[in-house]
């Protein structure tokens, strides 16, 4: 407000030699909301320093481990230095094949998760409401429940004409499970209160599953998609190495047989990358459509 | 609204010959026996009593939650079968819908009742504006007061037109300056509305205080021990509590319910001076009591 004032008469903008006079009064506005935000995000920076500085303090360990070829109980002289997988990761993104062992393992995991919650959650909501499909449903699910996916290959192979088929089966397993299991549990937990309160206000059983079991069940069964997501990269990183031909797990082993000792750490690298990025993906999913539950 | 006349003839409470008991291993555990209470049209009616006496027991079965052992539960003559929509509940714990936008919560019963979505949001705005609270139509349960929460909770249990307003210790949660507020509120909406109001709760003031009548009951199997008519005129003030009349039905009310509570402490013999005492007050004011 009063800048362009001074500034309209000559002899004093002069006299105050422009800088003095027109910009104080905005930078301490400017500084002061800049630590501001600064206090009000210090929790997330510091984390975010933290996390940034332990994953340095990882790569330095795991160069000096490397290079200086250390044998102390486990042995790290054949293991790749990270400037080695580097390279390889480098070549490999030019690589038409690298690129489609990944792209194929996500397609298997697309389709198997896809069709473990499109199974899995409504089951579990129908299991939560009905007490006959639960007490017919929950025993099978009991004893076939422990039973890690990886144990399911032979009978996969057997049980599927292609290769494909028996490792998507494997990845549905895995995550089936998971899902059931939280989705069953986040409806024993809906309060009875609200299906009390949504039939007073004249809600019918199909509006009550809709209006209040399934929003009530919601939280717990993103928890169980996060975890089934966990689990179907775990199965399948495993069907993929015993009788896949494509895939990044068949990529990882495949770099073991052929020696090319970087390949496995990229391998290993795609994959942990490919796990977060799919729960953060569920996550923001979670987020989108609960937004109640976002502060 | 034009059809004011009729409407305030309607909700019609009566309760006859009402009993409900539970199974257990030991066999039927009685919790309330031989009740009769009704609730005249546009009255506001209060039930208090000792803690398990089954006051709960009683509203839940006029809500259609429970159904009788014996007896029956009508309103306006027919007989209560299950929950409905023409007989609103407002529970202690809010029940709002924590996925529902408060002005959601508010829209649902009217969703229930198919009313289009552009009509029950004008709706919803219209009650919320009444009760203050249309700067809130957008937020979730979870960040709004206890106060605001049970506000919305009427609010609800209000959009759908029901017949009768059913509350079951609403204003338990609360503090006690914001009970004293909500307690005006709710007055204020009844004295408007003129609906059906049957409350339950275990504080004696806040009963006197709302209430055209009191039943009392008494400890487990609960029974109506005495009715009591408040004669304070309305609207009701606040300062109405210091009054001479006001503290007088209140010591009246206190001893009756102290009675019952130290039998229901006291252990087997107590039945029998309990029954004997309920035949005593059951249809009498405390005028007659004192």
């Amino acid at each position: 407000m009063s800048s362009p004032a001074l500034m309209t008469s000559p002899d004093q903008a002069a006299a105050s030699a422009a800088p003095g006079a027109a910009i104080p009064p905005r930078r301490p506005a400017f500084s002061a909301r800049t630590l501001r935000w600064f206090r009000l995000n210090q929790d997330r920076l510091r984390s975010l320093l933290v996390g940034t500085a332990s994953l340095i303090l990882f790569l330095i360990a795991w160069h000096l481990l490397t290079t200086y070829r250390v044998v102390f109980f486990v042995k790290f002289t054949n293991v790749p230095a990270p400037l080695a997988v580097y390279a390889s990761f480098t070549k490999a993104i030019h690589d038409p094949h690298f690129l489609m062992h990944i792209l194929l393992s996500c397609r298997r995991i697309f389709i198997g998760f896809s069709l473990a919650a499109v199974v899995g959650v409504p089951l579990g909501l129908i299991m939560g409401r009905f007490k006959l499909v639960h007490e017919v449903v929950f025993p099978v699910a009991e004893v076939l429940r422990p039973i890690p996916a990886i144990a399911w290959v032979p009978m996969a192979i057997m049980l599927w004409p292609t290769n494909e088929q028996s490792i998507v089966f494997i990845t549905f397993l895995g995550s089936f499970f998971p899902i059931l299991v939280n989705t069953l549990h986040g409806m024993t937990l809906v309060d009875p209160v609200l299906v009390r309160a949504a039939k007073c206000l004249g809600a019918r059983e199909a509006a009550i599953f809709r209006e209040v079991y399934f929003p009530a069940s919601l939280p717990h069964i993103f928890t169980g998609l996060t975890v089934g997501m966990g689990v179907a990269w775990v199965s399948l990183i495993a069907a993929e190495m015993i009788s896949g031909q494509f895939g990044i797990g068949y990529f990882t082993w495949e770099a073991y047989s052929l020696v090319q000792y970087a390949d496995i750490a990229l391998g290993m690298i795609a994959i942990g990358v490919l796990g977060l990025g799919s729960s953060l993906v569920i996550r923001a999913a979670g987020q989108l459509v609960m937004p109640w539950r976002s502060r | 609204m034009s059809q004011a006349a009729p409407d305030t003839r309607q909700g019609h409470i009566e309760v006859r010959n009402f009993a409900l008991s539970y199974e257990t291993i030991d066999g039927a555990v009685e919790a309330v026996t031989d009740t009769h209470i009704h609730v005249e049209p546009g009255e506001f009616v209060s039930i208090v009593g000792p803690s398990g006496c089954g006051k709960s027991t009683l509203l839940n079965a006029v809500a259609g939650f429970l159904k009788p052992t014996s007896g029956v539960v009508t309103v306006d003559g027919s007989a209560v079968t299950g929950p409905s929509a023409e007989r609103g509940m407002v529970f202690q714990q809010y029940s709002l819908f924590p996925w529902k936008t408060v002005r959601e919560n508010v829209e649902f019963g009217l969703k229930m009742g198919g009313m289009p979505k552009f009509e029950r949001e004008r709706a919803a705005r219209t009650l919320l504006g009444l009760a203050g609270l249309e700067a809130f139509e957008n937020h979730y349960p979870e960040r709004l007061s206890g106060g605001m929460k049970q506000r919305v909770g009427i609010v609800r249990a209000l959009a759908t037109g029901p017949k009768v307003l059913l509350l079951d210790e609403p204003f338990g949660a609360l503090d006690a300056q914001t009970r004293i507020i909500m307690q005006q509120i709710l007055t204020n909406m009844w004295q408007r509305l003129k609906i059906s109001v049957l409350f339950v709760t275990h504080d004696i003031d806040e009963a006197i205080f709302l209430s055209d009548r009191v039943y009392c009951m008494t400890a487990r199997p609960g029974s109506i021990k005495a009715e009591i008519r408040i004669p304070l005129e309305r609207p009701r003030q606040q300062s109405m509590m210091m009054s001479s009349e006001f503290l007088a039905l209140r010591r009246g009310l206190m001893s009756l319910i102290r009675e019952e509570s130290l039998k229901a402490m006291g252990g087997e013999i107590t039945d029998l001076g309990m029954q004997g005492l309920g035949i005593e007050f059951q249809g009498h004011s405390i005028a007659d009591v004192l």
